[in-house]
């Protein structure tokens, strides 16, 4: 099976080596036309004028911000499931980029908030869920730091992001109804159910962008951990560069 | 009958020990030695199942501990390098509640005459134990191998802070525990003083 | 093992923890006293206008028992990790997350109830009705176990860890929110008439989760410690 094949991190190494500049190009070139579909070819919102353009980075933001901590807790979840090494790597890479997207999520709403709301923060059910969010991948990070032996740091942020996972949905629905209990409905994200073909598709390329950089930031990162880990030599350029070395003497 | 299949244990970036095969019969003691730091600990907190191997597996009765799991458990007492022992309560306490919590009947006059037959005299046996010494806390401890009827020990240094009589008690007692068909895999860097035919040895290299 | 063992089991660790509680009061005072100072901080702070303090009482309330609760957490394992007692508990030939639900029982006597039995006194500081100390009494009777639950996964996860009392406040105090939420909902809605019946069930709903899901989340997380 293939799958078996590339679950050692030896093997994984030169495939993700492989699979990282593949992604790496075709997220930029993503970015760029989301962007430029975004911010040029979508309507100007007769409500909200061009503030309302920031979405296209907050929106796709905050759902790779919660789509990724869903997939580091099912990582996390094979490792302990089937102690497999590799899982706990990628778990362990995920974590930084996803709290990198959670906290963009928070910045591009505030920025969005204030010319809309008139104010750089409140306390709306997805804004507060997200931040509770960061708390816990922050959470995440640092029970892995803390703890010393390796194999413990790996299963206890595994189980950490497992429980957090039943969390979010339970934050989310809280911060809802709290909001009706104190200030009736507030404001919502989405610009109303009509949204204008141009602003989803510039979107969705967006979400597929920040996907592709997820992928290929992640994939260096496990390259660094394996590296680290395994305490091997860099595989396979090693050899070449030494002798090349050896040549030129 | 306990067995150790091939097994490996590493802690962080040290190999401790591989390829590691031993069987225990009943009747029998294995006698784990070795320099400190060469795995003993580990090895018995893998035989208890407390550390799950890197490789191997053990097998009580041809069975894997791990698909065992607590009717494993109900097989064993396990006094590790800690006492398990509460500084709150007296040693009859300790006693009572260490059994009342392994699911092992103990009445308290059976407590009483464990603590007393491995050499604690009655008037300790109602103080706190954060009085008593270093070798008197091992000695509560160990007494709960008076009052188990579990066919497989696994003790972790039990002879530490024990004087030369005291000592002599427990190689008695299990010396009795393995004339009764038991099995027990001790860590020690003394002589255990029991027949030849009844030890096995296993020295960890490190 | 017969089901009535695991209930000696279950019943012993209580009977321990309690007998042990019994010998260190002073343990399960400390919580107490951490409460009433909190809570009387925030009057001296924020000013003894009877309105405010009606206001930002329930929530003040809630937010120091929470952390009361917190501060407790480091007590359920630490100890018995440290005397090997922890070690002998994984060994026993019963589920381990049921014996987690005895244990946490125990610290919820001993930490938890206490709070919910003053509560009412320190809601008259704050100059709440009746009706509403009634249900601040009711939700904090439901909430601080769910707390406890919740909060032995974090305690059970960063056992014998450099630095685990702030570590476990930062792993714990995101996942107590709901909680928080619904409690001072409760008593909010109460005193604004519209009474607190909703957000009590949502915290017996809770507390029913936590009940399910911690117990189970703390074993693993034991065994993990204990390795």
């Amino acid at each position: 099976m293939i799958w078996s094949k590339y679950s050692a991190p030896q093997a994984f190494y030169p495939l993700a080596g492989r699979l990282i500049p593949w992604f790496s190009v075709v997220a930029v070139a993503l970015i760029g036309v989301g962007l430029y579909m975004g911010f040029f070819v979508a309507p100007t919102d007769f409500q909200q004028g061009e503030a309302y353009r920031i979405i296209f980075v907050h929106v796709p933001a905050a759902w790779m911000s919660m789509f990724l901590y869903v997939v580091m807790a099912v990582w996390a979840g094979v490792g302990l499931g089937l102690n497999a090494r590799l899982s706990f790597m990628m778990a362990q890479a995920i974590a930084p980029t996803g709290a990198m997207f959670t906290f963009l999520a928070l910045l591009t709403g505030a920025m969005w908030g204030k010319p809309t709301w008139g104010a750089w923060w409140v306390w709306d059910a997805r804004l507060t869920s997200e931040l509770i969010l960061l708390f816990q991948y922050a959470g995440v990070m640092l029970l892995r730091t803390s703890i010393d032996d390796l194999r413990r740091a790996d299963r206890s942020s595994a189980v950490f992001s497992l429980v957090g996972v039943v969390n979010v949905p339970i934050i989310y629905f809280s911060v809802q109804w709290w909001n009706t209990l104190h200030q009736g409905a507030s404001v919502s994200m989405s610009t109303g159910s009509k949204m204008a073909a141009t602003m989803l598709t510039a979107m969705l390329l967006m979400t597929l962008a920040f996907w592709l950089y997820s992928v290929a930031v992640i994939l260096s990162r496990v390259r660094c951990i394996i590296v680290e880990r395994e305490s091997l030599p860099v595989w396979e350029e090693q050899p070449t560069v030494v002798q090349k070395v050896a040549e030129v003497r | 009958m306990l067995q150790a299949v091939t097994l490996s244990c590493r802690r962080g970036e040290r190999r401790l020990f591989s390829d590691l095969n031993v069987k225990v019969e009943p009747g029998t003691l294995l006698a784990v030695v070795g320099e400190n730091g060469s795995g003993k600990t580990s090895l018995l907190r893998i035989f208890s199942s407390l550390l799950p191997p890197e490789e191997g597996s053990i097998l009580w009765d041809g069975e894997d501990i791990h698909q065992l799991k607590e009717l494993y458990s109900e097989q064993l007492t396990y006094i590790g390098h800690l006492n398990g022992i509460k500084d709150d309560l007296t040693p009859i306490e300790n006693v009572m509640s260490a059994m009342a919590l392994a699911g092992e009947v103990c009445s308290r006059t059976a407590a009483q005459e464990a603590l007393e037959a491995i050499g604690l005299k009655r008037l300790i046996h109602r103080l706190p134990s954060k009085v008593l010494s270093q070798g008197q806390k091992r000695r509560v401890a160990l007494a709960r191998l008076w009052v188990s009827t579990r066919p497989l020990w696994l003790l972790d240094e039990p002879f530490t802070s024990l004087d030369a009589a005291s000592t002599g008690v427990v190689t008695q007692r299990l010396h009795a525990h393995l004339q009764r068909g038991g099995l027990a895999v001790i860590v020690t860097h003394q002589e255990v003083e029991l027949p030849a035919e009844r030890v096995q040895r296993l020295r960890l290299a490190g | 093992m017969s089901r009535s063992s695991m209930w000696e089991a279950v019943g012993g660790i209580v009977r321990r923890d309690l007998l042990l509680a019994m010998r260190r009061r002073s343990d399960a005072a400390m919580s107490v006293f951490f409460l009433v100072i909190v809570v009387s901080l925030f009057p001296l702070g924020v000013g003894p206008e009877p309105a405010v303090l009606r206001t930002i009482g329930p929530g003040v309330l809630w937010v120091a028992a929470l952390l009361a609760c917190l501060l407790s957490l480091a007590r359920v394992f630490t100890a018995d990790y440290v005397d090997g007692t922890l070690e002998q508990m994984v060994l026993v030939p019963q589920p381990l997350a049921v014996l987690v639900v005895g244990k946490v029982f125990a610290h919820w006597v001993i930490s938890g109830l206490p709070i919910v039995v003053l509560s009412p006194l320190l809601g008259l500081q704050f100059g709440l009705s009746g009706e509403s100390l009634g249900v601040l009494v009711m939700s904090l009777l439901l909430g601080t176990p769910t707390l406890s639950m919740i909060g032995t996964i974090g305690a059970a996860l960063v056992l014998g860890v450099r630095g685990s009392g702030l570590l476990v406040a930062l792993l714990v105090l995101p996942l107590y929110v709901p909680v928080l939420i619904f409690g001072a909902g409760a008593v909010t809605s109460s005193m604004a008439g519209i009474g607190g019946e909703a957000n009590l069930s949502l915290l017996g709903a809770c507390l029913v989760l936590s009940l399910f899901l911690a117990p189970w989340a703390t074993a693993v997380a034991l065994r993990i410690a204990l390795e």
